[in-house]
């Protein structure tokens, strides 16, 4: 923060009066700092809230983030560890790979969106959409046969979605309303309808139970298997690998379709796109209904995958979790191999942090989710600052720049 | 000159001709007593006005609008006459203090978001702002056992999480709409934070001290008997924080519109080039706004825990940064605009609750919740593009 800001550097997009696009901005950090800027920024997240440990709990903040990590189960990736540690390691990866799989999803929401030069925060919205969508397909069909009634029942949950972003993206493209404040109205929206649906008296709750606010379970045939662990004790289910095909899908479409040609055009200048021959709208509305897609589809997969049912915390609760997409597209840079390590790191973090996994005594899990969401908050704020990457830039090109003179003075 | 009816033209006389209609209905010879079909029609009106207000039919569409209104509460009005008049007064009375209630949030950050975004930079953080106020507001009231202190802590918070905005978005050209989710993101988890870790699980206290109501007695002694109770009972008592906001009202008009000052925010805000050239420090005069929005900001949350509910839960301020913005361009970047904006949202906060006593209705209960982010988002739809934001805004200033 110093006014002797540098001298105009070397800045892509340079008009120094022209906004460069959010997706300029975000070619540029990529060039700028390639993975390195992204693995600081996490560290420099994890250090400050170190700090925060230390300072209003005066706990070892050492002693706090081993404890977050062995309730990660990460740790079974030590190959001493062995016995019954080894056991409970694996039954807290398992859930730690579920979180991971709905990170990845609400994480390539925002980043599609992004990728056209939109902010995609109504992942919420489109989350319960997708959730109460899916769970009515599961509850509706009983007859039908294990595969096709899985992915119907998806396929109900990522429409949902869609539709529901598909909402602000004609906004956006017709009357031009800024898709966060859009997006923001629809998350409310959907909760308090989802709210209604679901909740008491509402016309999707379970009859037999009128004293609770919950739907039906969905039939036994629309649920994921489970690949790895007990499904009884709520292992790792197939939804898993749904979400690295996604990610293979998302790479692929912005990288080798039309679809993706225009929506990365439209994201790096909509003016210039429009001039090419491109419609901006129609582009609009088709990434941000995608994007409502693969945030339908976090929600239509967590119900199939482990909730099986809607019940009123989890419209109101567990759907908060599409907030983190945020971090994990802005973490990861908006690839596809990004997106993946970011949804690992925050699904830990989660995961670490919960009620069940963190030990009390060392730190009580209702600070550490909140100390979570003040480490997503500082990796949001450090990633999508320019001039910390441009100094880095700076600092690189330096570092390469001596070492060949270090090399002949030697 | 128009070989065929324009829409927006039979819009806007759609709007007006149904705003009727929904007063209408209500009387004799119809005398519809269930209140949905007002409701209905005067909503149909008030979408029609709004989208021939969007098609170029400002004065029309407003009209509509305004009428569509009118009607719809008239044609409410006069569906419950019949249960007896004092009553009615009595309901409505509590209706409009309610508006003003809700309105006081949104009002506060809405003003709030002017300064910073009159000077340039898009505020989002507005959301995490209240929140910082509405905790550190109460925190800072317990601990002190002052409500002025407890207000100016909460301030001090929201214009401290303002500063990192301002810092991010200013200095280090960050993305102001990404800098402000983090915002948002460090909000919730700072207050989410120091609540569990001072009061745990048990919730604030419940003798936290109190920001008074201003009670305006003398108000009841106005002429005609029922004018005089409906004003007392609107004006009369209401929190000292509902008067300020709308003293802030006025008071941003005549900083942002009448003085040296605010020709300086808004100079910085539509070409800061120019503004550096004749001398105005660009980052200066946009550090400043952003942090007075951050304190009237906070300050709507202030009043939201301290002035309203009198305790704070986790992110209480359920996405009314959000709403503040929305009015903010609904009111097109101006003071008046901006009230007038919250207290249309405000009106939808305060009527939700209120359907559910409505015959028949209760099954729909949580349903009426969703109606203020709604009309939100339909104002925010009809309004774009005639609303016209300041021009350097979401621009990081670099300096030559």
């Amino acid at each position: 923060m110093s006014d002797a800001a540098p001298p105009p550097e070397p800045r892509p997009a340079s008009d120094p009066e022209a906004m460069p696009s959010m997706a300029a901005r975000l070619d540029l950090y990529q060039r700028a700092g390639g993975v390195i800027t992204p693995v600081l920024t996490a560290l420099f997240a994890f250090f400050v809230g170190g700090l925060v440990v230390l300072f209003t709990t005066g706990k070892n903040p050492i002693d706090t983030y081993k404890a977050i990590f062995n309730g990660t189960g990460l740790n079974w990736f030590f190959p001493w560890v062995r016995g019954q540690e080894r056991f409970t390691a694996a039954l807290n990866l398992q859930q730690t790979l579920i979180i991971t799989t709905t990170l990845i999803f609400v994480g390539l929401a925002v980043a599609f969106a992004f990728r056209c030069g939109m902010f995609n925060i109504g992942g919420q919205g489109q989350y319960i959409a997708g959730m109460i969508a899916a769970s009515q397909v599961g509850v509706a069909m009983p007859d039908l046969p294990h595969v096709p009634h899985i992915v119907l029942a998806a396929g109900a949950g990522a429409l949902a979605g869609a539709l529901w972003a598909g909402i602000a993206g004609i906004l956006k493209a017709t009357v031009g309303a800024h898709e966060v404040i859009s997006t923001i109205m629809l998350n409310w929206t959907a909760l308090w309808i989802g709210s209604y649906l679901v909740g008491f008296q509402g016309p999707l709750q379970d009859p037999a139970q009128e004293s609770v606010p919950v739907t039906k379970q969905i039939s036994q045939g629309a649920k994921l298997d489970v690949f790895w662990g007990d499904p009884i004790l709520q292992g790792l289910h197939i939804g898993f690998f749904a979400a690295i095909g996604c990610l293979i899908l998302f790479w692929v479409v912005l990288n080798r379709t039309t679809l993706g040609f225009e929506v990365r055009a439209v994201g790096f200048n909509p003016e210039a796109a429009r001039y090419s021959g491109i419609s901006v709208g129609r582009n609009y509305f088709l990434a941000m209904a995608i994007s409502g897609a693969f945030a339908g589809l976090a929600g239509g997969v967590d119900l199939l995958g482990w909730l099986f049912r809607v019940d009123l915390t989890s419209v109101q609760v567990a759907s908060q979790v599409a907030f983190i997409g945020i971090a994990v597209a802005l973490l990861g840079r908006n690839t596809a191999v990004g997106i993946f390590f970011s949804a690992l790191l925050f699904g830990a973090l989660l995961n670490g942090t919960s009620t069940r996994n963190l030990d009390p005594t060392i730190f009580a899990p209702e600070l550490a989710s909140n100390l979570t969401l003040i480490i997503q908050g500082l990796v949001v704020l450090f990633v999508g600052a320019d001039l910390l990457i441009l100094y880095l830039w700076r600092a690189r090109l330096k570092l390469r720049r001596k070492r060949p003179e270090a090399v002949t003075g030697a | 000159m128009h070989p065929r009816v324009e829409p927006g033209l039979a819009l806007g006389i759609a709007s007006i001709l149904l705003g009727l209609i929904a007063f209408w209905v209500a009387l004799p010879p119809l005398t519809t007593r269930t209140a949905a079909v007002p409701i209905a029609i005067g909503l149909a009106g008030l979408g029609a006005g709004l989208w021939s207000w969007r098609h170029g039919y400002t004065r029309l569409g407003w009209s509509g609008v305004c009428i569509a209104i009118i009607g719809l509460l008239g044609g409410l009005l006069a569906t419950n006459a019949a249960v007896g008049n004092l009553e009615v007064v009595i309901t409505w009375s509590a209706l409009f203090a309610a508006t003003l209630r809700f309105a006081t949030p949104l009002t506060f950050a809405a003003i709030g978001g002017l300064f910073s975004e009159r000077s340039g930079v898009v505020n989002i953080g507005l959301e995490g702002m209240m929140l910082m106020g509405a905790f550190f507001g109460v925190y800072g009231a317990d601990k002190t056992g002052s409500w002025v202190l407890g207000i100016l802590i909460g301030m001090l918070a929201g214009a401290a999480l303002a500063l990192v905005h301002a810092a991010f978005s200013i200095h280090l050209r960050s993305d102001q709409i990404v800098s402000g989710t983090a915002i948002n993101f460090l909000a919730l988890g700072i207050t989410g934070y120091v609540y569990i870790d001072t009061y745990g699980n048990e919730g604030t206290p419940g003798d936290l001290p109190q920001v008074p109501d201003v009670h305006l007695d003398w108000l009841a002694r106005i002429p005609p008997e029922g004018l005089g109770s409906f004003l007392e009972r609107t004006f009369g008592q209401l929190n000292l924080l509902v008067w300020l906001a709308l003293a802030t009202v006025v008071l941003a008009w005549i900083i942002v519109f009448k003085t040296a000052v605010g020709l300086r925010i808004r100079a910085v805000g539509e070409h800061p080039r120019a503004a550096d050239t004749v001398g105005i420090s660009v980052y200066a005069t946009r550090y400043a706004a952003v942090v007075v929005s951050g304190a009237l900001a906070a300050m709507g949350g202030v009043y939201l825990s301290l002035g309203f509910v009198h305790s704070f839960t986790e992110n209480m301020t359920a996405g009314r940064g959000f709403i503040a913005l929305a009015a903010l361009i609904f009111g097109k970047w101006h003071p008046f605009g901006a009230l007038g904006a919250a207290l249309l949202f405000g009106f939808a906060s305060a009527v939700a609750p209120r359907l559910e006593n409505v015959e028949g209705w209760a099954t729909y209960g949580t349903l009426f919740q969703a109606l203020p982010y709604v009309l939100t988002l339909i104002a925010v739809a009809g309004v774009i593009g005639r609303s016209i934001p300041p021009a350097a805004i979401g621009r990081p200033y670099e300096k030559q």
